[in-house]
């Protein structure tokens, strides 16, 4: 089988990752390359944490044709991409920002940009774009703040980003999307080494550890990283909250469920849904399948955040119902950095419109909603809400 | 219970932190694991448990 990508129904992932119960089944990745399909829970975290699986880029083999960024083409300081110990050098650079008690402080900041959206969404009057209006805005504004990036370039990288993220861009799509963003932040260093504030950039600048190359790779990384996760979490997540009524109404009216809540719909959602990909470097036995070393395996995040074997009622989306060991933010050495910032900004972001707008209702059919099937990070292209 | 920890393998994601404040904290300049207690106080035991399940590193162990 190939990568299975077309959904039948717009808040489930493909059926066909579901019609055969092995956790790890052969897979034909796009340039021929057969290797593995990992879709059980306890299968992807095991290929995640095991240092035997590389994501260097030259090792990978891509799933959609035109989406292959060869190493030489990957910015440095793109840590993502790097195994240890490259890849543990930048990110301690990183890890001090985005603790659990550094994101709980930025808590009243995020209510009062959330606020300011509402605010300017009730003053224009329905109906709104949620998208634009309210869930892009919000991290948007967060990680230029926390990185030090002008929010009026957002037109600029947000576009970039975009064409990035593309799953139909051709290769020179996104090499030049890359070179633009880093350039940018080239241009944005030299400002900052000028003009020094009290944020992320000056912060890797002033540390002397880096080149602005490696910091300019960092920046891109954390801005694409820090406003398209979360921007498609929260209107995606309104989306599947506006087609669950008894669930909004619990999200709007009961502080209780939200720390929770938030997990569920990271979970039910499942927003990054082509891979991750790992290339094992040795021989490595996961669930009884051995992959050979030089086989490259595709996770779906989707599938193990649905897997029946461990979830009780996986296809149901349930505030209540335990969600918090999905692997939505991945597993092992590359779980996402920003997860406990996502998860203040969800916090904050979800009940704040649902209760400024109680009666917060679709203004187009279900079935008209635009969904980001032609992107690597699931969602919907806007969304037209009314109250 | 008991809890140790290995700031060699830890990578700040922060979840036992998030999952047993009582427990686990970070550290302000690196956000590496911080354990605040080692003896597990009573009736936290399973919390703990749930953080060494959701910690992605591997960096905490518990006897």
């Amino acid at each position: 089988m190939t990568y299975p990508m077309s959904r039948q129904r717009r808040l489930d992932p493909p059926d066909e990752l579901f019609d055969d119960p092995a956790p790890v089944r052969p897979l034909t990745f796009a340039d021929g390359h057969v290797g593995w399909l990992v879709r059980g829970h306890a299968a992807g975290r095991a290929v995640l944490s095991d240092p035997r699986f590389s994501t260097e880029p030259d090792l990978q083999h891509p799933l959609v044709a035109s989406r292959h960024l060869p190493k030489g083409r990957v910015p440095p300081g793109f840590f993502l991409r790097m195994d240890a110990p490259d890849h543990t050098r930048y990110r301690r650079l990183l890890t001090g920002h985005f603790t659990v008690r550094r994101m709980n402080q930025l808590q009243p900041r995020i209510e009062e940009i959330a606020a300011t959206c509402l605010d300017d969404m009730e003053r224009a009057g329905p109906p709104a774009d949620l998208v634009r209006d309210f869930a892009l805005p919000i991290p948007s504004l967060v990680i230029c703040e926390l990185l030090g990036v002008p929010y009026e370039d957002r037109e600029n990288f947000q576009n970039e980003s975009a064409r990035l993220l593309r799953l139909d861009s051709s290769p020179g799509e996104m090499e030049s999307a890359v070179d633009d963003l880093v350039k940018y932040f080239y241009t944005l260093i030299a400002r900052k080494r000028v003009e020094p504030a009290n944020d992320l950039l000056t912060g890797l600048i002033g540390g002397g550890e880096l080149e602005d190359d490696e910091i300019a790779g960092m920046g891109f990384l954390l801005l694409v990283a820090g406003h398209e996760t979360t921007a498609n979490m929260l209107a995606l997540g309104t989306f599947a909250l506006l087609e669950h009524p008894e669930q909004l109404a619990l999200v709007r009216d009961d502080p209780a469920v939200i720390d929770n809540a938030v997990e569920e719909l990271l979970r039910y959602l499942s927003i990054i849904h082509v891979g991750p990909t790992r290339t094992a470097v040795e021989d490595v036995v996961i669930e009884g399948t051995t992959i050979r070393a030089g086989e490259c395996v595709a996770l779906s995040i989707p599938a193990a955040n649905r897997d029946p074997s461990r979830f009780a009622d996986p296809c149901a989306l349930d505030v209540r119902q335990p969600a918090g060991s999905h692997l939505s933010f991945g597993h092992g050495i590359h779980q996402c950095l920003g997860q406990q910032l996502a998860r203040i900004e969800m916090r904050v972001a979800y009940p704040a419109l649902l209760r400024r707008f109680p009666s917060l209702r679709l203004a187009v059919p279900a079935e008209e909603v635009p969904m980001r099937a032609d992107m690597s990070i699931y969602g919907v292209h806007s969304l037209r809400v009314t109250w | 219970m008991r809890v140790t920890v290995d700031t060699g393998v830890c990578v700040g994601a922060g979840m036992c932190a998030l999952t047993v404040p009582a427990v686990f904290d970070q550290s302000e300049e690196e956000g590496l694991v911080v354990v605040l207690r080692s003896e597990v106080p009573a009736g936290l035991e399973q919390a703990v448990r749930r953080a060494l399940t959701l910690c992605p590193s591997g960096a905490l162990a518990a006897v």
